[in-house]
């Protein structure tokens, strides 16, 4: 994409320490992969993950980093916190390599990982809290400050004594995000943070993040799912697919590009060869289940009226666009420019 | 909060001390191993906590762990039963190994007793919570589900090797008195060698973490009995390959005054401590190739 | 008759599935056999050294005795001596409540878990069971048996045992739903039948009384017996009331375990699910 940022490598040595905060160069990620091919027979190939990714982040801003499944995202975020040694390309956080100072780095930054929980399971949440305390050993002033913080705009003063087994998926996730800022970092990694929210702890989950961001100035990298996440808290997104940058930019950018058009999925009495509607074109026949796509700004009212009028309507729904239909969207509009 | 630490930044001098950065991260080999056990001490505690939620379990739990772990006791009893000795050996020389053996094995157990769970670790992704801790993983991944209900293997351990030093028929020397700590201490650190061994290979084989069983579990049932039982090649695999003869059967036959079956000079009573030094040493090793590894391939 | 062959298909299906997802944890098969083949080893040194002491001891020569150490680790995991099976399973789904859609499923509660547990002691028996045999019978002096029929009688004896092992373990997993945590009960299974099965020691080398009482308890039909069936220790008659010991108590065990099983549903739809 020509939206991409795509730095010169020989730029000055001595780069802004805050403009460029989080800085990856021709990053890659190779895996060997041993592929099934008979009962103890195994074919060696190697995946790309990560096929050079370059990008900067400045200090304090919150970028969402986005793209559908195994795209490398959580390979990326595995690279950036030193869980993963990269195979090529150069990688500074916070001025650190976190492959090579990965404890060194681990002080300043946050991580939460949306499906697996740091907390201790048997535990009250707030024993979790004091071994982060003395594990990455916060001053006391500076923990009950933070505490206190957390407790009050995450909605946890109830929470601190109950067993975290006893928590709910969302009052988890709180929990785990509070436990990720105790100690001040810089950076906080958030690997899908709303999932399997209900509605209301999503609020609470992006307000959050919302006023830490714009309160504190600590810099946010998320991915998710979700493209309301990113709607509602990021101005700039990254997407991300096969393990490279597609897009770098304003969110709006990406409306134009991708999240145009919606889904009418229609199944009809019978195979019917492509249905023909005015402001709507068929994208997919399957028997006789049909996909039409419209613009996202169109209701689908009408629509629905014209085809029902015309063909003989079994079930219908309407599909919202998604981050894999964008990217789908991205790829189409860029064969066909 | 970034606001905050950047402050605090500018006071770190207070946290920084000899042999550490700035921000309060070891540098030298020694106070990371300072660090480590700092971690291994917490996460411990919180291990102990977690199980005394469920005091009552606690205490059942504990006393079917003493009961399991001596159940090698009851077959060897059995035998006796029968025989009046095994290899030209007699029940409270058997009592001895099985005693030395199984107190160092239980205090080994009893520390890092969990790490043949990395390979699940890694399976489930949970190994990278602990690799963004500022905590060596080593650490971590050993406090792992700390139980003190081990403490039943140590403490039948224990009764049986007092058991076993009643009733010998031995001249003691200050020289063997002072061998029986030496022996308990050095067999639980080339045990503990064995496990963190068996966990770097998880980083490799995550579903394989029973071939570990057979060199701790397996060991212990080993040398549990003398080696005059057993065949030649074993011994020696045993004491050249995976040296776990250091744990009990050398010190353990200079104290019975035995001859050890291998032509070993008689010194070699007393390298234990030795060789559990190099097998940590080597067994760190392999847990970093592992780690790197994993690190590499991230699984 | 219809439903008799439908249910019988059933459970097949169960079984094979079973034995399917066992088969698909190779590494762990393989770690699994090298660690029962190392147990092996010493063992048969330590019976060497016993058989050495005293011949004859419990009936058994050098070799049958070393012949019982590598049919006990053959048959460890697949009579599941030490657990493992899938009481584990069965007692997280009775903790977590997802028993109830077990109960209003229109298979039987019990027959499904037994079929699910005879095709992981076929896959184990097979896997795990025959490496090690084969590698005992190469290093050392064993007395297999040189007839078909004792091969055949033997596999029966295995198949009693599971049974009896499976209606033991199902026992132990239907307390998890009176008792919040089951590891007590699980322990205390775990070490009766470790004990009494014959894993430790033949039972026949057990002194006296203590021999008498561990022959006549039904953990003996898990090891011992699938053993001495193996050495052709009962022949004629005498095998029929072997087989008739094995199906009698898996018999007891599996009504007491219905009963059980009867008591629980009863208080699953009292609770509501």
């Amino acid at each position: 994409m020509d939206t991409a940022l795509n730095p010169d490598p020989d730029r000055d040595p001595d780069p802004d320490p805050d403009a460029d905060f989080i800085a990856l160069d021709g990053i890659e990620k190779v895996f060997d992969v041993r592929k099934k091919t008979g009962f103890l027979r195994r074919e060696r190939h190697q995946v790309r993950a990560v096929d050079g990714i370059t990008f900067r982040v400045p200090r304090g801003e919150m970028v969402g980093y986005i793209g559908p499944n195994g795209a490398g995202k959580s390979t990326t975020i595995k690279m950036l916190t030193g869980i993963l040694t990269p195979s090529g390309g150069r990688l500074r956080v916070a001025g650190i390599d976190p492959a090579r100072e990965r404890t060194r780095l681990a002080r300043r930054i946050g991580v939460v990982f949306g499906q697996r929980t740091t907390l201790w399971w048997d535990l009250p949440l707030i024993d979790s809290y004091r071994l982060m305390h003395r594990m990455y050993r916060i001053p006391d002033r500076r923990y009950a400050e933070n505490l206190d913080r957390c407790v009050q705009l995450l909605d946890l003063g109830e929470l601190l004594d109950v067993p975290v087994r006893q928590l709910s998926l969302g009052q988890r996730m709180r929990g785990d995000i509070a436990a990720a800022l105790l100690h001040d970092p810089e950076v906080l990694y958030l690997d899908e943070p709303t999932i399997g929210l209900d509605v209301v702890s999503k609020a609470k989950v992006r307000t959050f993040l919302r006023d830490l961001n714009a309160e504190s100035g600590t810099t946010v990298l998320l991915t998710t799912h979700d493209l309301t996440d990113i709607e509602q808290l990021c101005k700039r997104v990254m997407v991300i697919d096969h393990g490279r940058l597609m897009y770098d930019g304003p969110l709006a950018g990406l409306h134009e590009v991708g999240e145009s058009e919606r889904t009418l999925v229609v199944d009809l009495e019978r195979e019917l060869p492509p249905l023909e509607v005015e402001s709507a074109r068929v994208v997919k026949v399957e028997g006789p289940r049909q996909w039409l796509a419209f613009p996202a700004a169109a209701s689908a009212a009408p629509l629905v009226a014209a085809v029902a009028a015309r063909y003989p309507l079994v079930d219908l729904s309407v599909r919202e666009p998604d981050i894999e239909a964008v990217i789908a969207k991205m790829y189409a509009d860029r064969a066909t420019s | 909060m970034a606001e905050l630490l950047r402050h605090e930044k500018g006071q770190a001098g207070d946290l920084a001390g000899p042999g550490r950065l700035a921000d309060g991260v070891p540098d030298r080999p020694l106070d990371r191993a300072r660090d480590g056990l700092r971690a291994y001490r917490m996460i411990a505690a919180m291990w102990i906590r977690s199980t005394m939620a469920y005091r009552a379990s606690f205490a059942m739990t504990a006393f079917g762990n003493l009961a399991a772990t001596a159940l090698d006791f009851v077959a060897i009893l059995l035998m006796f039963s029968q025989v009046d000795a095994l290899g030209g050996y007699r029940l409270p020389e058997v009592a001895f190994l099985y005693g030395a053996s199984s107190t160092a094995f239980g205090l080994a157990d009893l520390a890092i007793g969990s790490m043949d769970r990395l390979g699940r670790r890694v399976r489930d992704g949970t190994l990278d919570t602990l690799l963004v801790r500022p905590a060596p993983v080593l650490a971590q991944v050993a406090a792992d589900r700390f139980a003190l209900r081990r403490l039943g293997r140590v403490t039948q351990g224990l009764l049986i090797l007092g058991f076993a030093l009643l009733a010998l028929d031995v001249t003691w020397t200050p020289l063997k008195v002072l061998l029986i700590p030496l022996m308990l201490v050095s067999g639980a650190a080339i045990f503990m060698s064995v496990f963190i061994a068996g966990a770097a290979f998880q980083f490799l084989a995550q579903d394989a973490s029973e071939v570990q069983n057979a060199f701790t579990y397996g060991g212990n049932t080993l040398l549990q009995y003398p080696p005059s039982v057993f065949g030649k090649d074993l011994v020696r695999g045993a004491t050249f390959l995976v040296p776990i003869a250091f744990v009990n059967w050398l010190p353990g036959l200079y104290v019975l005054g035995r001859p050890y079956p291998l032509d070993l000079p008689s010194w070699a009573a007393f390298t234990p401590p030795l060789v559990a030094v190099a097998c940590c040493a080597l067994a760190g090793l392999a847990w970093r190739a592992g780690l790197r590894s994993y690190r590499s391939t991230g699984s | 008759m219809f439903v008799g062959t439908g249910r019988f298909r059933l459970y097949a299906a169960v079984a094979a599935g079973s034995f399917r997802r066992f088969a698909t944890y190779r590494i762990a098969t393989v770690a699994g056999v090298f660690t029962n083949t190392v147990f092996g080893v010493i063992l048969t040194y330590t019976y060497i050294a016993l058989w050495d002491e005293k011949p004859g001891l419990g009936g058994y020569d050098q070799a049958q005795a070393l012949t019982y150490v590598w049919l006990g680790q053959a048959l460890l995991t697949t009579v599941a001596v030490m657990g493992g099976g899938f009481e584990d399973e069965l007692m997280a789904r009775i903790r977590t409540g997802d028993v109830a859609i077990d109960l209003y499923r229109p298979a039987d509660l019990q027959a499904w878990w037994l079929a699910g547990d005879v095709g992981r002691a076929a896959f184990q028996c097979l896997a795990r069971g025959a490496v090690p045999m084969a590698f005992g019978a190469l290093c050392f002096q064993l007395a297999l048996p040189g007839d078909v029929l004792t091969w055949l009688a033997a596999t029966l004896a295995v198949l009693l045992g599971v049974v009896v092992s499976f209606a033991l373990r199902f026992l132990v997993a239907l307390s998890a739903f009176w008792l919040l945590d089951g590891a007590g009960v699980s322990q205390v299974a775990w070490l009766a039948s470790t004990f009494f099965s014959g894993m430790l020691l033949p039972l026949n080398v057990f002194p006296g009384a203590l021999g008498e009482i561990a022959r006549a308890l039904p953990w003996s039909a898990l090891i011992q017996v699938p053993a001495d069936v193996f050495l052709g220790k009962h022949q004629g008659m005498d095998l029929l009331a072997t087989y008739a010991f094995q199906a009698g108590w898996a018999a007891v065990l599996l009504t007491a375990g219905r009963l059980l099983q009867a008591v629980a549903t009863r208080r699953v739809v009292v609770q509501g699910g």
